[in-house]
């Protein structure tokens, strides 16, 4: 089924489903500005690390990767330990980014956690294209990161910090993402494996490494639940 | 570090990312049907990502035995809980949420 919506009309129903990544990167992007430019970074360092790393835990562990000793190969180790759960949103994407054509290359490049999780459960509008309100979302996120990284990063210690806590709507929204996921029993015991299973490992592990030992136990525990899961026919909703 | 170094550093970092996004596309790729055990994750997936990434957001507070540390964050979701329940408006849960986390942080912590 071909769409010739325009670009702007997936923008307009984009833009509110981002506005609470609006307020988050905002204040987050503009903090990462300022601790890049208290470390001694030009903004246009900074604006060029969130164009092409974008991935903002990472961003802020990069800091003092880039003040300490030349270590490209921890470096790398550690991004993949901890952007590790790209590969379960990447997973859960696979059919939903199918048939999107060349968008797709930057859509799966611009998959941050607030990204995906508008992509992954905003439904998209009757009549507009999904793989442009998909790209909407993600440029649209993307760019407030980059631009607020860049503000913060010009005017540095200039910007007072009123809004302490702001940062929290991102929380705030992964949970209220989480509450609205629980339409059925099976996805209620889908959420309960996740929480219980990262919860038991940051306990274990600790908050340094406990993200691939909860990504094994997730899946594994998804797999035995399989069978019941799957009993009454496929999912949809 | 040189600026040499400073480039090869951000290089690796851009790589790393870009491989923990692109690495289930190139496994899976879309001229082939997904094998029905990756789309039984990606129905059953999405919830138990949520999960972790909430856990995840309070990984620095949680199961840190001192003081008030995860207090402002639990009452926060709360109430944020609170008033999803009680109105189903998204952008309203989040604002009242995170107006409550401003408050407790700002005037109470």
């Amino acid at each position: 089924m071909k769409n010739k919506t325009s670009f702007l009309s997936a923008l307009r129903a984009a833009f509110p489903h981002t506005l609470p990544v609006l307020a988050g990167f905002g204040v987050l992007g503009a903090t990462y500005g300022i601790l890049m430019s208290v470390s001694g970074f030009p903004f246009w360092a900074t604006t060029l690390i969130s164009l092409t790393v974008f991935a903002g835990s990472m961003q802020f562990v990069a800091v003092n990767l880039l003040l300490g000793a030349f270590a490209p190969l921890e470096a790398f180790l550690l991004t993949l330990m901890i952007n590790a759960r790209h590969i379960f949103y990447g997973i859960s994407m696979l059919d939903r980014y199918k048939g999107t054509g060349l968008k797709k290359l930057y859509l799966i490049f611009g998959m941050c956690d607030e990204t995906f999780s508008i992509n992954c459960t905003a439904a998209v509008p009757e009549g507009i294209d999904k793989g442009k309100f998909y790209l909407a979302t993600t440029l649209l996120n993307q760019s407030y990161w980059v631009i607020a990284s860049a503000v913060g990063g010009i005017f540095g210690s200039l910007i007072s910090f009123e809004t302490r806590g702001i940062e929290f709507v991102m929380t705030a929204m992964f949970f209220v993402i989480l509450i609205e996921q629980l339409k059925s029993k099976k996805m209620a015991v889908c959420a309960a494996v996740g929480i219980i299973c990262s919860a038991a490992c940051l306990l274990i592990f600790g908050a340094g490494v406990f993200i691939l030992p909860s990504m094994a136990a997730i899946l594994l525990l998804l797999t035995l639940l399989r069978p019941i899961l799957e009993k009454e026919g496929p999912h949809n909703d | 570090m040189t600026n040499l170094e400073t480039i090869i550093t951000v290089a690796v970092i851009v790589l790393g990312t870009a491989i923990t996004r692109f690495l289930p596309f190139l496994i899976f790729r879309s001229d082939k049907p997904t094998p029905k055990y990756m789309q039984f994750l990606g129905n059953y997936l999405p919830p138990a990502v949520f999960g972790m990434l909430v856990i995840y957001c309070l990984k620095d507070v949680l199961f840190v035995f001192e003081g008030t540390s995860g207090l402002p964050e639990l009452i926060s979701l709360a109430a944020t809980l609170v008033l999803h329940l009680s109105f189903r408006k998204m952008l309203l849960s989040l604002i009242g949420g995170t107006a409550c986390y401003m408050l407790l942080l700002q005037f109470v912590f």
